[in-house]
This record gives C-alpha cells, structure tokens and sequence, in this order.
C-alpha cells in the first residue's frame, strides 16, 4: 500500500521534474583537468593499439606479382588486346615467384584487379538476385540487360557481373611438384547457401556472339560454382583483390614458386592491371599498415595537444570572469 | 421585477442622451441601392419572398480545411516549400532507371515527414472544428409563432428570426434590438471579444417596438428591415425598419453585434438580419500574419547554400561521368568491355555521351540528395510543438489567481524569444493593472499615508542585498508594510492619523473634512448598493474616480446614491460616533478633459450654500488659487513633488464658496453653451465653465498609485541588464507616461529628459485659425527641430555615458513617423536610454513598432493587452498578449499569451534563451550530420567513376535521417539547456548571446559544415585506406562493396551520434536514451534486415553476422575513426572553453566551480558583463550610490 503511494508520488514528481524542466542531470564541463586527461588517456590507448596492429601488419608475408604485361609475348605487346581476342594463340605463361620469408599455411591466393570499375552503375546492377536462386523457373531477368537473353532463351547467370567473370587460371609448382590449391570455401557461406541456388545449372551461359569472361561447367550447381560468387560480390574499390585458392602447406623462405597460369582475361583494353597475390593472414586479415599508422597517428597528437594544452594552461592563469573578450564586448571596445 | 429593474441606476441619468428618436439622414437614402439592399422579412423567415433571397444560414466555419479539400490542400501546403518540392521530384524520378536507389526507399521516408506534417495540421484543424462544433451547437432561445419561444441551435437561426436573449448570453448573429426588459428598451452590451473595451455600451431600440416586452406580443409581430449588405464596419449601419406601414431609420445604436455579450439587462428581443459568414464581426476577422521566425530564414539560406553545393557536386560528378564513359568506346573499339558500351541504353551511351551525362546530373542530384536533410521542417516543427508545450507547461509562469497558464499561440517563434532587441510596451494593463489605489495625500500642509508603492519596494529589496553600501533609511517600515496587505480594492492607504475617524484630532481637522468630502462628492461615478452585504461598490468612468470614491469610503464619507440631482451620503460624525446622512443637490458637473484637464461640480449642501468642488492636475490648479487659498501652496507643491517622483498621479484638491448672482449668471451662460449646436460649443462650455472656477481655496492634494502589477520593476530591470530596450506606448496622457516611467525605474531623477512636444502658444494659434496647413507646418518644424536639439543634448551626454530618455507625444508623434523625418526620430531614439511615447493612437504604436523594426533589423516584441494593441502586436516580430482583464483581442492576436508582464522575464531570459540556443544548435547539427554523410557519398563516387553508384544500401540510405540520427536531435532541441533556470536568471547578460546571434552567426554555421566535411573526409579515407584490397579477417575474406558500405555506415553513425553527445553539456536520461540507443538501434536494424531474406536485404544480407562482426578491423577501424573525427573538434572546444569562453560557457565554468552561491564573485561577473545597463532600478541604485558617495567625497 505505502509503496505503491510511494511509487505513484515518485511518478508524479518525475513527471514534474519532466515538465519543468529540471530533471536531474548530468553537466560535464571541460575542465583542464579532464581535458588533459582525456587527451592523455587517448595517447596511451592508442599508441599501444597502433603499435600492436602494425605488428600483426608486418607479421603477414605478402608476394605480389604482376604478370598481365609479362604474359603478353613481346612481338604482341604493341597490341595486347588482339593478342588476348585471338582465340588460336596459347595463353599459357610461365611465371617464378620467389619466397623471401617463411609463409605459414594456410596461404591465400587472390589474382588482383587494377582500374576495374566492378562497382560502376551499370555493372552493379545487372544481375536477378532471384535467377540465382531459382534459376529459369524466375523469368524477370529484365535487370540484367544487355546480357539477358540469347536467341530468345534466357541466360543463366544473366547479367554482366556473370557474363564478365574473371577466367584466369593458376597452377603453383615448388621444386617440380604441385602445390595443392583448395579451392574450396573461398565464398561466403550466406551465398552458397542463400543466394546461389542448389539446383540452378548454368544455361546458355556465354553463347553469345560476344564472349565475355569465363564459361561454367553446366553440370554443377550455381551453388558449388565459387569462382562465380567470389565474382558476383562486387568490389567497392577499382582496385580490388579476389580469393582464388588456399595452398594448405608452408611455404620457406628462398623457395622459388613456379606459376604456370592461362592468361585469358582481358584487362588491356582498357589498361588494368593484374597481379597474382600470395599471402598469409593475421587476426586482422592482410598486410595494411594504414591502421597502425593512423593509430600512432591519432596517439600521438592526443599526446602533443595534452602537453600544449598544458603548457597553454598553466602560461595564462587567468580568472573565468574576465568578460573582456566576449563578442559584444569586444565589439563595444574597438568601436 | 418591475421593481428590482428601476432601483438600479443607469448612466443614461447622467449623460444626456435623446431616447429613441432617430431621424433619417443623408445616407439612409442609399437603402435599396446597391450595397445596400438586403430585405429582412421580420418574424416571417419562411415567406415566399424571403425564401428568393436565400441568404445564408448561422453556420460558421473556422476550420481551414473540410473533409474534402483537406488531402489536396495540405499537400499543396506542403509542396511548397523548396525542400519538399525537390524531394518529391527525387521521388517521381526515383521509378524511373535513373534512380541510384529503389523506389520505395525513398518515397517511403518522404511519406513519413510529408504525413507527419499533414497529421499535425489535421490535428490542428480538428481542435478548431471542435469550437465550431461547440459554437454552432449553441442554443438561443427563437421565436416558433403563436408567441412561443423554444430553444434552438445557433446554427439554425435563419435571417428574420426573431430571438430572444437572456442576461450574460452571447448574440448569436446581428440582431436589431427590438425590446428590452428596460421600459425604454435599453439594454448594456459589453463588446469585449470584438473591440477589447471592458465597459459597456448602451443600446436602444426604436421607440416603435419598445413595447413588446412579451413573449405573446411576438405572435403577430410583422416588419420588415431594408439595411445594407454584409460589411466589416463594426461602427456604422445604416437601414430602415417598417413596421405598421411606417418606415423608421436604423442606426448603430439598434444594432447588436455577434460575440458580443447582453449585460445588466435581464433580456432583449431582436430580429436577426445578418448570419454566420454575414455578420460583422467574421466579415472583420482577417486572416494573422504568419510570423517566420530570423533563424528560420537564415535556415532557409542554409538551405539554398547546401542546395548550390548539391549541384555543384552533380556537375561536377556529371562531367567526369560523361567524359569516362566517352572513352568507353574508343574508335570503335570497347576499353571497359565489362560495361558493354556497344549495346547499351541511352543512360550510359559512349556515342551521345552529353546526354547521358545530363541524365547522369538527374541521377546524382538524387544520389547527393541527403545533403539537405529531408526531417529538418518536420523535425523543427516538433520541436517547436514540444518547447510549447514546455512554455505552457511552466510552472514560473502560472498565474495562479486567475488560473491561468501561459500559452504559446503559434509555436514558429520561440527561438526568436531569445533575439528579442527592443520591447515595445503598452501601458495600461500591462505595466500597471489598470487600478488605481488611493495612497497618500496631502491635507493643509501635512503629507498622510504610509503606503508603499512598487517602486519603492523594489529599491528597498535591492537595497537589503549585501552589496548596498548606504542602506539608512525605512528598512523597519518595509518590514511593516508587508504585513499589512490593503485589504480593499483601490485603497491602500494607512495612516492612524486620519483612519477611523481619528482625523478629528488633527489641528485641521475642518480642512480635512472639507477635503474628504470633496472627495466624496466631486466624480460622475454611480454607486451599486449590495444589500444584502450592506456595501457600496462604484462603477466610474476612470479608476481614478473610483479610487477617490472609494477612499471617501473608508474614511466615513459613504456616498451611496446619485439621482439626476441630487448626492447622497453617510457622513461619519464625529462628535456623536454615528453615521448621518447628507444630500447635497447636483446643480452642475463641469467634466474633465484633456485641455481643461480638471473637473468641478457644483452643489448646494443642506444649508443652502453654493459650493463649487474641484479637482484637476496641478498646472492648472495652482494659477486658479485665491490669494487667500494658497495657505498651503507652497508645502503641497513640495509634496507633489515627491509622490511624482515615487510615481504617483497626483491631483490638487480645492473648492470655494459661490454666491447666488454668480451662480445664476454662470448657471445662464453654461446653459447657453450646452444648447448650441455649433463648432465652438466646446470652447463656449469652457470658457463659462473657466469663469466661475477661479479664486479656489485649495484643501490639498491626492496621491493615486497606478498600481503596477507585481513584480513589474523587478523584472524591466533584469530585461535592462539583459541588454534588452524597452520602450512604452501609451495612449495615457504625458504626465501619467512620466510617472509610470518613474514607476518602473525607466525615469529617474538626474536623467536627462529631452521631450518632444512643440505645443508653443503661437502653434496653438495656429491652430484656432483655420489656415490648417500653416499649423502642421509649424508643427513640424518645431518637431524637427527638437529632434535636432535632442541629438545635439544625446551627443554631448554620449560623451559623459549619461542616459537620457525621449518622450514623444502622440501628435509629434504623428510628425516624426513621417517618411522624411523617421530617420532622423529613431536615430534619436535608438540613441536614448528609454523611450515612451504617449497619447498614441493604436495605429502610432504600431507604426513605431514597424519603424524599429525594419529600421534597425533588430527583432521587435509588443506586448499588450487591450485591443488597441493588436496591431502593434500583429506588427512586430513577436506580440506577446496578456491575458488580463481587458478581453481577449490582444490575446487572440498574439503569439503567446501571459498572465502578467512579470512572466516576461522568465519566458525572454529563460525559455528565449534556450529555445535559441537549442534551435540554431539543432539546425547546425542538422546540417553537419547531412553534410557529413552527403560527403561520403559524394567521395565515393570518385572510386566508382561516378556512375551513381551509392556505397551504402538503399534502405540504409533512406533511414538514416528518419532513424538512427533523429531523434537525438530531437532530444537536443527539446531539452538541452546550456544553463539551467536558475542562473539564466542570475546572469541576465546570457541574453545577449541571442541578441548578438553568436550561436547562429555565417560563421559559425560555416564551420560546422566545414566540421562536417571534415568528419567525412576522415571517415572515408580512412575506411577505404585500412579496407583497401587486403584481407580484412583471419579468414582471407576481402571487402565487398556491402561490407565497405556497412562499416562506414557504422562509422558516420557512431561519429555523428558521438559530435552530438560531445557538443551538448546536459545529459538526462533522455539524452542518455536517444544518443546511445540510436547507435544501439543501428546494431539491432543491421541484424535484423541482414536476417531478412535476400530478396530484400539485398547486399546487406548477414552482412554484419558474418562478415563484420567476427572482424577485428571492423571494430577497431570503428573506434579510430570515432574517436579521430572526433578530435578536432574537441581540441577545438577544449581551447575554446578553456581560453576563449562564451559566457554561457563562462557561467559554466563558475556553476562547475561551485562558486554561483557566492553573491560578491556572481556580482563581479555580471557587472563585468554589463556593457551598459541604463535604466531598471539596479541602474538607478548605481547612479544614486554614485552620486551619494560624491557628495560624501565632497564634504
């Protein structure tokens, strides 16, 4: 009974306090004090933070090799792009990769991609979501133009992003033997599972006049197809790197890997470049030092504005009444 | 009832008036005519003849919408304001391919704001269909045939209805009075809901129809109306009644408005002639001026600004894209082959690349279309409706005794509460309570009376603060006073020496006997006996009179019956301790006016004596005195002198004897005078009446306080020191303007007062003679000139900071509000410490009002209560009503509404301020988290080789203004306060910073969209530098557009919630709810869209679940770049706050050092902050104290 009075004055003097404006609150000021501190506090995180990340930055051995000129014969490197429409000539390319640091397995193979604009507009868009899923049974695939249909049967995967997919190959051999690639799970599993259709083969995929990236093995469910949906995710960036295999075993130092890859993909004729990537990881993913720096960063001006703030501070004691420089103040005196 | 109607008395006894008659003048030949030619068929609504006229039922509509025009009008409304204009295109654009996002994400948000709006208004519109519905459903009581009167709706009355209308009923729609419960067909209406005007006015019908005083009498009642058509003057009529075949002139005098009330008249009978939309008083009602507040122009500004910069942007991107996808075939040959330039639409066609790029400018205006922030009308518009409710709310501001609440009208202006520059003030009821209290007078030489006025105690509460140095004198008697409060309206006098008829054993006792009874006598008022409490009350022209009456009263001269001639009252005697009975017989009122300025009557007592008693301001009573009569001259003019000076009106009071030849020679010529008809009958009046009021003998004088309302000085003082000018329009003569000037410490002695008022003889002269344009010529020289002298004396007294005050007289007035001259007065004015402008006409007030406000660019509040200061309300920038006694006109025309002028402080220096404060800093956050978020957009698409390509979701897009960063913004505009109550009002400078705009300056507002450019350019560099084209987990995953796209989402989020959190300084739990729950509600949607089937969630699918959350760079790129966005600005604030302090934030500084309860360190700070302060009482201490401590330096 009492605390139920209790309760109901508590309501009626919070909602007075609510009305009149007065509730009870928290009025942080910046003090020096806290100032210092927290510029302080914020030097002595992130230094620290920035140092570890840069760490784990350095830990990771990266190889990047660039072969899209290098795989071009010479006599065809005035004009790359016949050389690669040429169907009749080989693309096979041998290419050496050497190890300066020990590489610890599991080792990601990305083939990365320069000014290429998969996040343009058009690219982007031309794709149904729902093709992908069910396949031929879904016939709105108006999204996908221009490649949509082909002799007036549709195409799965229709869309560019599919029609464009990326068709390079690489085989890793160390000291005459084959390295092992697994090039299985290199996709995110929401997509396996959920954007990629179990039962939805490839239909009519590059038969048209015009042959874009690589062609799909009509057998296998879109589902299974991982070059594809690494493909399909669209990057944000023109240049961007792609998961292409694992190498599931160590990788010493001085080892010299030989890459025997088919150079299909067309990145000449609008002057991409492709580079093949070997790299371990670490619990922050590839090498980047930007992180690291930028923490240090940020670290260290928190450091560099305490002290100045400090020394500002204590150089010009001053009482907070002095009204002297308030703008209409400062006004009334200059004028 | 025949008996209880005659004991009353009725001002028509009084003031001569013709009863009935009426005659036909020159314009009731227009009847018929056109404009004039409405035919009422009385008592017969349903003839045949009236049914062709079909005039319009009693219905009235207020609403602004009805059922049916209610969806295309408001959206009309809506879409006229650029902002949703603009995104209304973006959602028409939005289906079709140019679209960078879906359909549905955009139109969606633009429902939200557009039907929010839109319910607002139908909210609105359903209160006022809700008083309709109230007003219409009204019942009056309307004549059936046969003489029966039965109840009906208002709505239903028809045009020749006849209605009868009972005592403190409204009108229903114009009436012509027909009868009343009066035999002479009279009855009093009181017109305050039209005109504002408390008293009431009296009306009569023709002498033709005065007799039907019965129901029955109506059952065979036939006439008909002939009148003109439907207008908005409330002061003109004209028409003509025939009844029994004769034809009668109607005047106003017959004429009853709608909304107006029946008073002291138990009922009437009228014939309706004008209905519901017909009637005068809705034909009068116009439309208010909407008010748009100096931010919110401002905004709009900001809103062209960031308009600009949007197309700059698309240009920009629009070029780059049409160059880019030029070269996508070149010589025929593909180079992006990927996009398949050789089939493709129009869109992105390499071949008519110009087209596709101004397509590609539709496109990005859209995509860069979150750079104006959709919810910002609608959001203010809440907040404003919010702060409202907190104005109405408050409790500082409830004026308990009438019950009444303050109340916010129209909520567009509350941040301009905060700017107010100049206060334009009425008198009368505004300042003061429009009563007059008797205080102290003067008899024979011997100042009585201890009452104390406002001013007086306002000084004496200053002085009891500790920083007074010379506090001497009466502080005892203050003390004192506060117990004994004046128990009687209009009396406040005390003094043992004369009360209870202790006056007797005064030495001159015979002089105040003789004054007291003046007092009694002397006044045109009427007395209203309540038997059954045995009291007298006294209805008079001016409280004044009343005031004297009432005084008479309680000192034993009980004046309790006025006949056409005769006086009567009890008279206490003394020498028996009984009341006695007098009447004295009424031969004459020789009424006051303004030149005459004094009033006489003249009476024989019970002896026979002749006695003329007079009453009248001292510059004409003084050269009227007898040289025998001047016994007390000097003494009383002394103490005039000083009641003036406390703020007193004060009357001299005197009398003489008058012999029975003068009095009958007199008595012919006044007569003589009264009868003319011609120009000069005034004069003729005067002149008789100035012959007979000479040789007085002067008995003493009277100090009447024009009772300020409470706590009036208190706060014109705190407004002054707020830096705040206040000016007084009155339409009260000059003297009683001085004196209320002094009252509230705007005047006080030792200022200079430079006065405007030629009224020289030879002007006058001027005058007298007909050469009407020589007169105002002169005038107007004179005025000129003094305005020149006035600038001259401001010039020099600039130099030693004295304050001078102007005051202006309302027919200089008329001359220096003349285009030429204007420039030149306000320049005067504006140099002065106080102005007051008297005897303005409500068209003057209002004509100031605009010259300050259009002159100075300054923001104008006109405060008022009387209808005649609607227009200066409507005029300024804000009209504050008060909602007293004197009707409801300047409260219906007002934008906020208060009990009592007092409030203003609180609503100005505390409400004001933090409306202000919250609503630039609401539109400047607005503006950064926008910019903030267009900016990242926009960088994007540097990488996406501006194709159009958003780089977040669609759906993240479209709610991020709706969502995740609303509402904080919301909660700051509703409840932040820089400072609390308290010490807004400690610290009335603070008020300054909305006067100067220093929280909504270019500058400032600049800086932050610099901010948010700056938060952008850190959020996305950074994202995409430590995202580049690594993997960003353990798993050798790399980023995808989505999870690039949900980590900087992530980022804007947390930074631009976090700039708020750092950027206000009062945390409630609110604060506490919206900031962190906004950044929490982000985390929840991102979960739960991304569990959402694919179809849907699209990109966003599991992205955070899968790819996000298990990543280490996620989580720490987010805290990088939170906390380096963030450092800027709190470096920036940090130094600010530390080395350059606003004062708002210097009062922070001292709340937080606990030192506000040190009244020597809180006077510092403030006089510090005082640039100027001139008027308010705090002022005139200074200049008192100063002045005391010269005289000490100089003994």
């Amino acid at each position: 009974m009492d605390t139920d009075r209790e309760r109901h004055r508590a309501r009626e003097t919070a909602f007075y306090l609510f009305t009149q404006q007065s509730l009870p609150a928290c009025k942080p000021v910046l003090t020096p004090g806290w100032v210092i501190a927290i510029f302080l506090f914020m030097g002595v995180i992130f230094i620290p933070v920035g140092l570890i990340t840069l760490r784990a930055s350095h830990c990771v051995v990266e190889i990047v090799d660039r072969y899209d000129i290098d795989c071009v014969p010479e006599p065809s490197r005035m004009d790359k792009v016949s050389y690669i429409q040429d169907d009749s000539i080989p693309k096979n390319c041998s290419h050496f990769m050497k190890v300066h640091k020990y590489m610890k397995a599991p080792i990601y193979i990305y083939y990365q991609l320069d000014n290429y604009y998969q996040n343009h507009r058009r690219y982007v868009k031309s794709r149904s979501d729902k093709q992908l899923l069910d396949g031929q049974k879904y016939h709105d695939t108006s999204s996908c133009q221009p490649v949509e249909s082909n002799n007036n049967r549709p195409i799965v995967p229709c869309g560019l992003i599919a029609w464009s997919l990326f068709n390079d190959t690489f085989e890793f051999i160390r000291e005459g033997a084959e390295l092992k690639v697994n090039r299985k799970n290199i996709a995110w599993k929401s997509d396996r599972g959920h954007k990629f259709g179990k039962n939805v083969y490839p239909f009519n995929f590059q038969n048209g006049t015009l042959i874009g990236g690589g062609k799909l093995n009509p057998e296998i469910p879109l589902s299974d197809q991982e070059d594809l949906i690494v493909w399909m995710r669209t990057s944000a960036l023109p240049s961007f790197r792609k998961l292409y295999g694992r190498i599931e075993e160590d990788l010493d130092v001085d080892d010299v890997v030989v890459v025997n890859l088919m150079n299909n993909y067309n990145t000449y004729s609008f002057g991409g470049k492709k580079k093949l990537v070997l790299s371990t990881s670490s619990w922050l993913g590839g090498k980047n030092d930007f992180l690291g720096h930028a923490c240090v960063f940020v670290g260290c001006s928190s450091l560099t504005l305490a002290i100045i703030f400090m020394l500002l501070h204590v150089k010009y004691r001053r009482p907070y009444g002095d009204m002297s420089y308030l703008p209409w103040n400062r006004k009334s005196f200059s004028g | 009832m025949v008996g209880g109607r005659r004991k009353k008395q009725h001002f028509s006894r009084i003031h001569a008036f013709t009863c009935g008659k009426a005659y036909f003048r020159g314009d009731h030949s227009l009847i018929g005519g056109p404009g004039f030619s409405r035919v009422v068929y009385c008592n017969d609504p349903e003839c045949f003849e009236a049914s062709l006229l079909n005039y319009g039922g009693n219905y009235v509509r207020s609403t602004k919408y009805t059922l049916a025009t209610f969806f295309p009008k408001s959206l009309f409304e809506q879409f006229r304001r650029v902002a949703n204009f603009y995104f209304l295109i973006c959602a028409i654009l939005s289906f079709t391919p140019l679209s960078p996002y879906s359909s549905i994400s955009n139109v969606l948000p633009l429902v939200v704001v557009i039907g929010a709006t839109m319910g607002k208004e139908a909210v609105e519109d359903w209160k006022r269909k809700k008083q309709d519905i109230e007003m219409n459903n009204r019942k009056v009581k309307v004549h059936q045939g046969d003489g029966r009167f039965e109840h009906t709706k208002w709505m239903d009355l028809k045009v020749g209805d006849i209605v009868k209308v009972e005592k403190d009923e409204f009108f229903p729609a114009d009436l012509i009075l027909l009868s009343s419960s009066y035999e002479e067909a009279i009855c009093y209406v009181e017109t305050m809901n039209l005109d504002g005007e408390t008293n009431l006015k009296l009306k009569q019908a023709l002498e033709a129809t005065s007799s039907l005083h019965e129901d029955s009498s109506f059952q065979n009642f036939k006439a008909v109306i002939r009148c003109e058509d439907p207008n908005a003057n409330l002061y003109s009529f004209v028409g003509s009644l025939e009844f029994r075949k004769e034809q009668y002139p109607l005047s106003p005098q017959q004429l009853l408005l709608r909304d107006s009330k029946l008073r002291n008249t138990d009922y009437i009978f009228g014939a309706v002639i004008f209905t519901g939309h017909d009637t005068k008083v809705i034909q009068n009602s116009t439309e208010p001026p909407s008010k748009r507040s100096k931010i919110e122009r401002r905004m709009d500004k900001i809103v062209y600004v960031l308009f600009a910069l949007l197309v700059l942007l698309s240009v920009i991107g629009s070029i780059f894209f049409g160059i880019a996808t030029r070269e996508d075939l070149e010589n025929g040959k593909m180079t992006r082959w990927y996009l398949r330039p050789d089939e493709t639409t129009i869109y992105y066609d390499p071949e008519r690349a110009t087209v596709a790029a101004i397509l590609q400018f539709l496109t990005a205006l859209m995509l860069y279309s979150y750079l104006i922030p959709i919810s910002l009308y609608v959001s203010i518009e809440v907040v404003k409706v919010l702060q409202s409710i907190f104005i109405n709310q408050d409790l500082h501001m409830y004026y308990e005794e009438a019950d009444k609440p303050a109340r916010a009208r129209t909520s567009n202006l509350n941040e301009e509460l905060g700017q107010v520059d100049t206060i334009l003030s009425d008198k009368t009821g505004t300042l003061t309570c429009n009563s007059m209290e008797f205080i102290k007078c003067s008899v024979a030489g011997t100042s009585y009376g201890r009452g104390i006025t406002e001013v007086e105690k306002a000084l004496a509460w200053r002085k009891v603060s500790p920083l007074a140095q010379d506090v001497t004198e009466e502080e005892g008697q203050v003390e004192e006073f506060k117990k004994e409060k004046p128990s009687v309206k209009g009396f406040n006098f005390l003094d043992e020496r004369i009360m209870n008829g202790n006056w007797i054993k005064e030495p001159r006792a015979d002089v105040i006997q003789k004054f007291l009874l003046l007092l009694a006598v002397c006044h045109t008022a009427i007395p209203e006996v309540d038997e059954e409490a045995g009291r007298t009350s006294y209805e008079a022209e001016s409280p004044d009179e009343a005031a004297f009456v009432v005084a008479a009263r309680e000192l034993g001269f009980e004046f309790y019956e006025r006949t056409q001639t005769r006086i009567s009252f009890y008279e206490f005697d003394p020498l028996s301790g009984k009341k006695v009975e007098r009447s004295y017989n009424l031969l004459n009122i020789l009424e006051f006016s303004s030149s005459r300025k004094r009033m006489s009557v003249i009476v024989r007592n019970e002896e026979g004596k002749l006695l003329l008693l007079c009453k009248g301001a001292d510059s004409v009573m003084f050269e009227r005195l007898a040289k025998s009569g001047q016994e007390f001259a000097e003494l009383t003019k002394e103490h005039i002198a000083e009641y003036a000076d406390a703020g007193l009106r004060t009357l001299v009071i005197a009398y003489r004897e008058i012999d029975e030849q003068e009095y009958v020679e007199f008595n012919e010529q006044f007569t003589e005078a009264k009868n003319l008809v011609s120009a000069d009958r005034e004069e003729m009046i005067e002149e008789a009446a100035g012959k007979i009021e000479r040789d007085l003998i002067l008995l003493g004088a009277t100090a009447v306080e024009d009772k300020l309302q409470n706590g009036v000085p208190d706060c014109i003082d705190k407004l002054a020191q707020a830096g705040i000018k206040i000016w007084v329009l009155t339409g009260d003569k000059m003297e009683t303007a001085i004196n209320i000037g002094f009252a509230c410490s705007l005047l006080r002695q030792g200022m200079k007062q430079i006065v405007i008022n030629p009224e020289t003889p030879e002007i006058k002269a001027l005058e007298k003679s007909d050469d009407k344009s020589a007169a105002a010529a002169a005038f107007k020289a004179s005025v000129l000139q003094q305005i020149a002298e006035g600038k001259r004396l401001l010039s020099s007294s600039n130099k030693d900071s004295e304050a001078v005050a102007l005051i202006v007289d309302g027919k200089s007035l008329t001359y220096a509000l003349e285009d030429d001259v204007k420039d030149n007065f306000l320049e005067l004015a504006i140099g002065c410490a106080s102005v007051i402008c008297c005897r303005s006409s409500p068209k003057q007030k209002a004509l100031v009002t605009r010259l300050v406000k259009s002159k100075t660019g300054s923001t104008t509040l006109a405060i008022g209560d009387g209808a005649n200061d609607v227009g200066m309300l409507q005029e300024a920038d804000i009209g504050v009503g008060i909602s007293g006694v004197e009707g409801m006109q300047a409260v219906m025309s007002s934008d906020i509404a208060i009990a009592q002028f007092r409030f203003l402080e609180r609503l100005l220096l505390v409400h004001g301020h933090w409306c202000y404060r919250r609503i630039s800093s609401m539109i400047c956050y607005f503006f950064y988290k926008n910019i903030a978020f267009g900016f990242t957009i926009f960088f994007y698409e540097i990488y996406a080789s501006f194709s159009g390509q958003a780089v977040y979701n669609d759906w993240f897009l479209s709610l991020y203004n709706v969502f995740f960063t609303s509402l904080p913004v919301i909660a700051l505009g509703v409840f932040d306060q820089d400072v609390s109550s308290r010490l807004c009002l400690k610290f009335p400078p603070l008020y300054q910073e909305g006067i100067q705009n220093v929280l909504f300056s270019w500058l400032r507002i600049l800086a932050w969209l610099f901010n948010g450019v700056l938060s952008a350019t850190i959020i996305f560099f950074f994202c995409i530098r430590a995202m580049q084209h690594q993997a960003f987990r353990k798993g050798g995953e790399v980023v995808g557009l989505e999870i690039l796209g949900a980590t900087m989402y992530t980022c804007v989020v947390w930074v631009v919630n976090c700039q708020m959190a750092l950027s206000i300084s009062y945390f409630t739990y609110i604060q506490h709810l919206f900031i962190w729950g906004g950044i929490v509600f982000w985390y929840i949607f991102l979960i739960a869209y991304g569990a959402i089937d694919p179809d849907i969630s699209t990109s966003a699918y599991q992205v955070f679940i899968e790819a996000c959350a298990p990543s280490g760079l996620y989580w720490l790129l987010t805290l990088l770049v939170l906390i380096a966005s963030l450092l800027p600005y709190f470096a920036y604030s940090a130094i600010q706050m530390r080395f350059f302090p606003l004062y708002h934030q210097m009062i922070q500084w001292i709340r937080s050092d606990g030192q506000t309860d040190d009244p020597e360190y809180c006077h510092i700070v403030r006089q510090r902050s005082l640039s100027h302060t001139t008027v308010g009482y705090t002022a005139r201490f200074e200049a008192k104290s100063k002045s005391s401590k010269e005289r000490a330096r100089d003994h």
